[in-house]
């Protein structure tokens, strides 16, 4: 339908058929107060601020609730549209109990600015306020409950957006509470979006709780640096410290939402072992030095490990946690120094495929697009954590209509419904994928056997018009990481769909183009010399190593602790003193956070995302590029005279946009799935434990998302073994055992043993390897 | 004097058991089924009788039902509902039960008769939550006429299909509003929607619904039936009540009255001989104020209520409502602050807490009162209750928010005295004679 016009205040406009008389007021700038609209929600239509006139109707209506109809008159300034809103407000207020100079939202809330429009100077209220018993919901969200105007607009996140309803409206009329009903912490991923959607001071941050005034701070754009959809940021700060972290509207990434991971992990920034000066050990101790003798020291190390052992003794290991430049500058250190052992890949085992990737990994569509397809295929992910926006945006889709499929080697909790929700152990994943392959009549070129589920998946991603198939993490570190990818890729091609890879951390895209693979070097050019990749790399020790933004515990690898306590020479570049890497490291030098350093991370997508420091360094701290970019003079390497940051990104950038990269090699061949005896590990790095920054988050940490530190078993298996829940467990792999508590979960594959990732405790073991449980005497 | 007339939902009160099929069916109950379903009587023909009879909603608001009846077409697609609002809540009112426990099948005929009309193939009877003897009695006649094969799919084989499932609800005001009784019906808190859409687009499960009071229902089946004397049910009903104010109706008359309670009477019945009915005013006393149409309804004074005939559009000049039909009789002892404040009491109590009008005013208003009530009041605060309940009115999502305004300002309209002397005296003058 066409547009029309409405008249709002005298002003002509165009409006929508269909929009509410609320947003074609916003469209053109003309502000009726709320507090319940939200253009994210639905429309609650019970705070009643947005009354205006409208010619015609004998009361004054909601604008957030009245559809647009052509030729409309409306006045939001009139007597009765001005009286309506007064007396909205007065109600609002007799019971609030206008705490502002105690009140955090003091500043920047809602209420406040309405009430200085159309409040009264003087109450009339001269009765005993309501007050309302605090909730505890956790070590995020402080509740004052009583600053309440029920507007709901919590209640309808999680309904609506989170797809998990945990807050609700308890009693009737004036003893309407919002909350909880029983007392627990908000177990939603995005939970920390209630704070920003309240408009007032009932729910504030609890880690910024006390801390500073809202007119005190100031804000900087920055890029979230958790998981690779970008989400976009605004980081406040008071005094060039940080306070707290919020989303920063964008559409087509983040919305308005941010994920509580993104939104809290900046209280890890100010964590005891935060490392403020270079150090080195000298026999054995370690000391405190300045720049010049820690990049000395790492400089001469590195000249002897190539002088004494040769290049091809040295390696370097990033997260992707690391910048573009980073990552590009250290892979040119090592290339220029003759070393091709660069990898970023650090979770990684099964790398056969690795010629046939692409450019870089990522979704191969826009965000948005994932709201509009109707047949989804989640392959091994915990998508609610490791991408926590991205599952809202498959909630929505779900909502329209899609039907989302999982088939994961460990049993997680959707918020959204799912049509088949497969657990099942890591081999029948690739069982289970080729039935579905082969319902698709996909010749394979081996035996499959089509079960039910495989058929009844099959058929609905058939009927589909826009398959999408996602492949996580739990894909991405299985031995047989090729295979489903290519299963993956057969019936995505079959159903006419796309597969789209979810990567970890915020930058594995930009590992990939700045050449942090040993087989491809910057903008994916054939490396000259075929590196190692990183499992081989800590499986078979090398004299050296560089470790960038890597504590030994990110690592998915065996053996790493003992590869890295053999080697000669290692340098550390981190923000934290661990005592992992003081264990292994010869050299730290303190590199800076996102929030100290400038930048880019590059997105799923492929969107190159620049940021500044929004802070000075703490200390002593350097921006990793600065390091690696002295690192690069100390060596005598040439190319290393970069004036700033934006200089690396755009060399980078020329050779991005200047080559062609050769069509990526196709998929090693459809094998059988390789056997499986006995028990297998499977990890997960929990929510909260996946790199060095969330895991100091001490808010994160206490919210109990990332589960308990246990091996995990189906409870049929717990009896076999003859093991009793909380009882102490041997955990035996070929290298190694540790004690853990057992615990039970019945939707876990009879042969599988989760064991969470990301902990000191578990770190020692192999992910997707055989185990062995016993009781400890 | 008039008499008790009974004529329409009451018609079968004289017998024994009343509530059974057996007894129902003796005076001419399901004849209107059985006919409509043999001769497949068009809709529009239903609708046209409705329309003549002018059967006003019984449930308070007045809307015709005819009318309302045309809002869903037969023929139209998809699944509709048709409700039965027996959440009969209002203080002052008692008739739905009565018609629920003594006469549930006239109920029943008349909402399938709906369902028929409109082409809903279900029916829910949405129950008071205190009202289980009624519901019983409900379940009891609804398992009789899926028996009688009244009921169900395909009923008597002629392609007519319509379940009726009684719920009992959990006891709260709200729900006798429309769209909060939807919102309970469908499992959630019951709190009203905003409007539009309503429930003739977007009702019960997001689909077309209508919605009528319990006697509304119980009146089709005795206006779309002959009479013996050859006569249309809808003119012979028309013509018992006045022009655009069809039919019989039960009043609930409480109060000071020597014999409350239900009395089925021709609308248009002068008030004064609805008092007489009821035994008129207790001995040596006199009217002083009454409550038309149950406790959401302005209050008016004696003199004004004796030159008034009980029906929709004269009580309505006259400044109230005739609403459910709830006469609440208050004669020359009653402490008219007292009653307000018990009033708001219970609106104060039943507010659902959704919209900030009504949430915050009910509470405040409540409170001035016990104020007054109790001798620490202002003058100033008539004033003041007198503004929130201005500001109240038309800014709520539901008339929730009038129900309790609207007295208010009939009291302090009609008795300001009474509340300047309250005020004045730190105590009420009424029950000590002082006034």
């Amino acid at each position: 339908m066409d547009k029309f016009n409405i008249e709002i205040d005298g002003k002509t406009i165009e409006a929508d058929p269909g929009s509410m008389l609320i947003e074609a007021a916003d469209n053109n700038g003309i502000h009726i107060p709320r507090f319940c609209y939200h253009k994210k929600l639905s429309v609650a239509a019970n705070c009643r601020m947005c009354l205006v006139e409208v010619e015609k109707a004998p009361k004054p209506l909601p604008a957030c609730a009245t559809p647009v109809t052509a030729g409309m008159i409306v006045r939001t300034r009139s007597k009765k549209a001005l009286e309506a809103q007064r007396a909205v407000m007065e109600f609002l207020l007799i019971n609030h109990p206008l705490d502002c100079p105690i009140c955090d939202q003091g500043g920047e809330c809602e209420l406040q600015d309405v009430a200085m429009g159309y409040g009264k100077d003087l109450s009339r209220y001269t009765e005993g306020k309501r007050t309302v018993k605090d909730k505890n919901i956790g070590p995020l969200i402080s509740t004052e409950m009583t600053r309440c105007i029920q507007c709901t607009r919590c209640v309808r996140f999680g309904e609506e957006v989170a797809g998990f309803r945990e807050m609700g409206g308890m009693n009737r009329g004036e003893h309407l509470e919002i909350g909880t009903y029983l007392d627990h912490n908000l177990q939603s991923e995005v939970s920390g979006n209630i704070i920003d959607l309240c408009p007032v001071g009932a729910l504030t941050s609890k880690p910024f709780r006390f801390k500073a005034r809202a007119w005190e701070l100031q804000q900087r754009p920055s890029i979230a640096p958790h998981d690779a959809l970008g989400s976009n940021i605004n980081v406040h700060l008071r005094r060039g410290e940080v306070m707290r972290v919020v989303p920063r509207d964008n559409e087509s990434i983040n919305e308005t939402w941010l994920s509580d991971r993104d939104r809290f992990a900046y209280t890890g920034l100010n964590s005891d072992d935060r490392l403020m000066q270079p150090m080195i050990k000298r026999k054995g101790v370690w000391e405190t030095v300045d720049w010049s003798l820690a990049l000395e020291q790492a400089a001469i190390g590195l000249k002897e490990i190539i002088n004494l052992e040769g290049a091809d003794e040295l390696a370097a290991l990033a997260s992707t946690q690391s910048t573009l430049e980073e990552l590009y500058l250290l892979q040119k250190i090592m290339r220029c120094l003759g070393s091709p052992h660069v990898d970023h890949r650090v979770r990684q085992i099964d790398f056969s495929c690795q010629d046939a990737m692409p450019l870089f990994p990522g979704l191969y569509q826009s965000i948005e697009q994932i709201e509009h397809a109707d047949q989804i295929l989640i392959l091994g992910s915990n998508i609610h954590h490791d991408m926590p926006l991205l599952a809202l945006r498959i909630r929505k889709a779900q909502v329209h209509g899609a039907k989302v499929h999982a088939i994961n080697p460990l049993p997680f909790t959707y918020h959204f419904d799912v049509q088949h929700d497969c657990v099942c152990d890591p081999q029948d994943m690739i069982i289970l994928l080729m039935g579905i392959a082969a319902a698709l009549n996909i010749s394979l070129g081996v035996e499959a056997s089509i079960s039910d589920t495989a058929k009844a998946i099959a058929t609905d991603l058939q009927s589909g018009k826009r398959v999408t198939i996602l492949l996580g993490v739990l894909v991405e570190h299985h031995p047989q990481s090729s295979l489903i990818r290519h299963l993956a890729k057969l019936i995505a091609d079959q159903c006419l769909g796309q597969v789209g890879l979810l990567t970890e951390g915020p930058n594995a895209a930009g590992a990939w183009l700045a050449g942090m693979v040993p087989h491809r070097q910057a903008a994916g050019k054939k490396a000259n010399k075929m590196g190692q990749d990183a499992a081989q790399l800590c499986e078979t020790p090398k004299k050296g190593y560089v470790l960038f933004n890597l504590e030994p515990l990110d690592i998915g690898q065996t053996n790493v602790m003992q590869t890295l306590k053999a080697a000669k020479f290692v340098i550390a570049l981190t923000s934290f003193k661990q005592a992992d890497l003081l264990d292994v490291a010869d050299v730290i030098l303190p590199i800076a956070p996102f929030t100290e350093t400038v930048g880019t991370f590059v997105n799923l997508t492929g969107l190159w995302q620049s940021f500044t420091a929004v802070s000075k360094p703490f200390g002593e701290v350097r921006p990793g590029w600065k390091v690696l970019r002295v690192l690069g003079n100390l060596l005598e390497l040439p190319g290393f005279d970069y004036e700033d940051a934006f200089a690396i990104r755009d060399e980078l950038k020329a050779q991005v946009d200047a080559f062609t990269p050769d069509a990526p090699a196709p998929l090693p061949a459809i094998t059988k799935p390789s056997a499986q005896e006995g028990l297998v590990r499977v990890g997960h790095w929990p929510i909260y434990r996946g790199d060095p920054l969330v895991r100091r988050a001490q808010p994160l940490q206490d919210s109990g998302l990332n589960g308990s530190v246990a091996a995990f078993v189906h409870p049929a298996l717990a009896v076999r073994l003859k093991l009793t829940v909380g009882q102490h467990v041997i955990v035996q792999q070929s290298h190694a055992h540790i004690q853990l508590p057992l615990q039970v979960d019945e939707r876990l594959p009879m042969n599988v043993v989760y064991i969470p990732a990301g902990y000191s405790e578990t770190a020692i073991l192999a992910d997707y390897a055989a185990v062995i449980l016993g009781a400890a005497t | 004097m008039i008499e008790h007339q009974n004529l329409v939902c009451f018609r079968g009160l004289h017998l024994p058991e009343p509530w059974t099929m057996a007894a129902y069916e003796s005076i001419g109950g399901y004849k209107v089924w059985r006919k409509i379903l043999a001769e497949q009587t068009p809709a529009d023909q239903l609708i046209a009788d409705l329309k003549t009879a002018v059967l006003r909603g019984r449930g308070g608001a007045g809307f015709p039902t005819g009318l309302k009846w045309s809002f869903l077409q037969r023929n139209a697609p998809g699944q509709k509902y048709v409700l039965c609002n027996s959440d009969e809540g209002e203080p002052g009112t008692c008739k739905d039960r009565d018609i629920l426990r003594f006469n549930p099948h006239q109920l029943i005929e008349g909402m399938a008769i709906a369902g028929y009309v409109m082409g809903a193939t279900v029916g829910y009877n949405y129950i008071r939550g205190e009202f289980w003897e009624p519901f019983q009695r409900c379940e009891a006649a609804l398992a009789e006429a899926y028996a009688a094969g009244l009921l169900g799919k395909n009923i008597q084989g002629k392609g007519v299909d319509f379940d009726l499932y009684n719920h009992l609800g959990a006891g709260a005001y709200i729900c006798g509003e429309e769209t909060a009784l939807m919102e309970s019906l469908e499992g959630r808190k019951g709190q009203p929607r905003f409007k539009p859409p309503f429930p003739a687009n977007y009702g019960l499960y997001g689909r077309p619904t209508t919605i009528n009071n319990t006697e509304t229902f119980a009146s089709v089946p005795v206006i779309l039936a002959d009479r013996e004397d050859g006569q249309k049910g809808c003119d012979w009903f028309l013509n018992l009540g006045k022009p655009n104010n069809g039919g019989m109706k039960i009043f609930c008359v409480t109060g000071h009255v020597n014999r409350p309670g239900n009395y089925e009477i021709p609308l248009g019945t002068p008030f004064r001989d609805l008092l007489e009915l009821a035994g008129g005013v207790r001995e040596g006393h006199t009217l002083k104020a009454v409550i038309p149409g149950g406790s959401s309804a302005p209050v008016l004074p004696a003199a004004t209520m004796m030159e008034l005939t009980m029906d929709y559009d004269a009580i309505g000049k006259a400044g109230s409502m005739l609403g459910s039909g709830a006469v609440i009789v208050m004669d020359d002892t009653v402490c008219m602050v007292q009653i307000l404040t018990r009033l708001m009491d219970f609106y104060y109590e039943e507010s659902c807490g959704q919209c900030t009008p009504c949430r915050e005013g009910s509470g405040w208003v409540h409170r001035i009162l016990w104020r007054i009530l109790n001798g620490e009041g202002h003058i100033e605060q008539l004033e003041l209750l007198e503004s929130i309940s201005s500001k109240v009115i038309g800014h709520t999502i539901c008339v929730f928010g009038e129900a309790f305004a609207l007295p208010i300002l009939s009291f302090l309209k009609h008795f300001r005295q009474e509340f300047i002397d309250h005020i004045k005296l730190k105590r009420c003058g009424v029950a000590d004679g002082q006034v």
